[in-house]
């Protein structure tokens, strides 16, 4: 593969590698909230807007809440806005995250993934995040750094395609990748400046009949987001279905013009499938999880263990085909949850999963390990005993739990 | 007897929980001085432990909560006084303290701060407020003085900040003062006296970071700040809480508003009883 452009490696940790990329992707606004462990984000950024390195509005909030409505205000006006947040933050932001994807501003946030109160608790799970699936916001969860890095150039591209106009986030494990120093290859400025471009505007049909712009804008007077009862409410809704649709192929398309110009690839962009194509046994899991499991993979395949894994870079929109198309040949599937729906018997993940599986033509044993709520370390020795598990469970075709918690103490 | 007779307890060591023990606070922090003063007070007026709550929003006050011994909620950012305003109203014998931050309080959690204090909900708020977010690394909030250094204002502050006193006695809270943690004697008279008295009382406590915030101010150290509380403190009685500047040469101290008012609870107690009777007398004619 051809790379069309020099790079050079920086040791950043993924907050850091997120505010430089925001500090290249010509960001208008961005407003936040300081809260641990994203702050390092918004505060190295607002270190670039301190020193004149970006021409960006930066606005400190009194919370959360006002800090997403402030950069869905600016969109609106046709400007190109990021924020981020974590956890309690992102719990306070969840009316106005239906609101910003309901006015179609394609705001793009990083999500530092950590766990939801009570009892309080600043280490990573994705709790915080998993409960905002259904908001229609797109979400990439990352398993490095420099897939933040990569992954919030590429989210600008997605969020603001005419096809799509979504918010995204981009979604990375607290502490382990948030706070851990990594080398982080950095494309030149005027590259990604290029490769994110200006924000294109859409026309539609405004109040007066013209088309406009979908911006606010003076000339151009259109109302966003203004009541719509049973008239027209549920047209706009199976617009945002449409568009997450649209969403799927944008992120491919956009993901390999980057890959183009970088020479990385995180599988096809929606799905990384791991030493899969004969798999017999796999596990699928997001975030920096799946860097563990490929090295346990690894090692089980050189003792002739037919092992795989399936990371999810997208759980919105959930890729359906290339899940099932993955999982193919394999046998037994294991998803690694790292949230726990309550009542639900089993993770959302393990949920979806599961959906996606059961129409494909050989239907695999499915089950579901919840581990690491809080921050509990996954280590290679819980990923090996779920492929025993799962060997196991091909072996005999019994399942003798289908929901277990892995390194708990029960 | 054994060594472990031989060692000195601390003399309010039955109101901290020991196994919470070493705290998180940087050195020469202030919260230590506040928890302390609080802790004296609820020792010299011997109340019963049992019926003294203690909650706390996010920020490094906020693990007071989780030291003291006494039956205590760490609630979410900015929640503190409604979380304390439902125990409050669901069991009215206790008394309830709220000890949080200035950003916690003041910012995410202003609206519940000015509503709590309109309605005369009879909690006790110890704000401890070291202008500036100490716990995420110093960013700038609503109590950071103006042209002030923070990370997120290299250059200085421009935002006005709160007068928290000016804004509790605006509000309707029937007590506010405020002290340095240099003042610790007037400090805890202060705590002693809302905690007997009924209604929304605010005591805003003027507290060193030397790590974060006077790190980035140049104000020195821990002891240097001491020194400068004791230099530009001036001690007033009933001043008027919207003159009660916060600047370098002058910290406006004492207590502002000191007033009676029946509390909410008590008059939705009297309501609820009143309407009842009246039901109860028309059911009976």
């Amino acid at each position: 593969m051809e790379i069309t452009q020099e790079q050079k490696a920086f040791a950043l940790n993924g907050d850091e590698a997120i505010a430089l990329a925001i500090k290249q992707s010509d960001v208008d606004v961005v407003a936040a909230y300081p809260i641990t462990p994203q702050t390092i984000i918004v505060e190295k950024f607002s270190e670039y807007v301190a020193d004149g390195e970006v021409d960006t509005e930066f606005v400190c909030t009194e919370s959360e809440h006002s800090a997403l409505t402030a950069c869905l205000a600016a969109s609106a006006t046709g400007v190109r806005t990021f924020t981020a947040s974590a956890s309690a933050g992102l719990a306070l932001m969840h009316e106005i995250l239906y609101v910003t994807a309901g006015c179609r501003a394609p705001v793009v946030m990083a999500v530092t993934n950590r766990a939801l109160s009570a009892p309080i608790n600043i280490h990573c799970d994705h709790s915080d995040s998993m409960v905002e699936r259904d908001s229609s916001w797109i979400q990439i969860y990352v398993e490095n750094s420099q897939e933040a890095y990569d992954s919030i150039i590429q989210a600008f591209r997605v969020a603001e395609h005419p096809d799509v106009l979504l918010p995204v986030m981009v979604c990375l494990d607290a502490f382990f990748l948030s706070h851990t120093l990594e080398n982080v290859q950095v494309l030149p400025d005027e590259t990604v400046q290029k490769f994110v471009g200006e924000r294109s505007i859409p026309l539609v049909t405004g109040h007066e009949g013209k088309n406009v712009p979908f911006k606010l804008d003076p000339a151009n007077p259109l109302t966003i987001g203004p009541l719509d009862l049973y008239d027209y409410y549920f047209e706009h809704k199976r617009q945002q279905e449409e568009a997450m649709q649209m969403a799927a192929s944008t992120i491919v398309q956009v993901h390999d013009e980057y890959g183009q110009l970088s020479g990385r690839r995180y599988g096809n962009g929606l799905v990384d499938a791991y030493r899969l194509e004969d798999a017999d046994i796999a596990t699928v899991c997001v975030g920096s999880t799946a860097g563990t499991t490929k090295s346990v993979v690894d090692t089980l395949r050189a003792k002739g263990v037919k092992a795989g894994l399936l990371r999810l870079r997208t759980f919105r929109p959930l890729p359906i085909a290339e899940i099932r198309n993955s999982l193919e040949t394999v046998e037994a599937v294991a998803v690694m949850d790292r949230s726990n729906s309550f009542g639900g018997n089993g993770g959302p993940i393990y949920h979806e999963i599961r959906h996606a599986l059961f129409d494909a033509q050989a239907r695999p044993h499915v089950v579901n390990y919840i581990y690491g709520l809080g921050g509990r370390d996954m280590p290679q020795s819980i990923i090996r005993n779920i492929y025993t598990d799962l060997q196991e469970i091909r072996e005999t075709g019994q399942v003798n739990s289908y929901v277990q918690f892995a390194g708990v103490r029960e | 007897m054994n060594n472990k007779d031989l060692m000195l307890q601390h003399p309010l060591a039955k109101y901290l929980r020991q196994e919470r023990m070493p705290h998180i606070w940087c050195e020469g922090c202030g919260n230590g001085i506040l928890l302390n003063s609080f802790l004296e007070a609820l020792d010299e007026l011997q109340l019963d432990l049992d019926n003294i709550v203690v909650i706390s929003g996010i920020g490094c006050i906020g693990r007071a909560a989780g030291y003291v011994n006494v039956d205590s909620f760490h609630t979410t950012h900015g929640r503190a006084i409604p979380f304390a305003t439902g125990v409050k109203l669901a069991n009215p014998q206790l008394k309830v303290v709220v000890i949080s931050g200035d950003g916690d309080l003041f910012a995410i959690g202003g609206n519940h701060f000015i509503h709590a204090a309109r309605r005369n909900v009879d909690i006790k708020v110890i704000c401890a407020n070291n202008f500036n977010y100490g716990m995420t690394g110093g960013q700038y909030g609503p109590t950071t003085p103006l042209e002030a250094w923070t990370t997120t204002t290299p250059y200085g502050n421009i935002e006005h900040p709160f007068n928290l006193v000016h804004l509790a006695a605006a509000s309707g809270a029937v007590y506010a003062a405020r002290w340095t943690t240099l003042q610790v004697r007037r400090l805890k008279a202060s705590i002693k006296k809302a905690l007997q008295k009924e209604g929304f009382s605010l005591i805003e406590v003027i507290s060193p970071c030397p790590e974060i915030y006077d790190r980035y101010n140049k104000l020195g150290t821990a002891v240097e700040v001491m020194k400068w509380f004791k230099l530009v403190s001036e001690v007033h009685k009933a001043y008027d809480p919207a003159k009660a500047v916060i600047t370098k040469n002058r910290i406006i101290i004492g207590e502002f508003v000191d007033i009676e008012k029946p509390s909410y609870g008590r008059l939705l107690r009297e309501m609820t009883a009143q309407v009842k009777e009246d039901l109860e007398g028309e059911n009976t004619k």
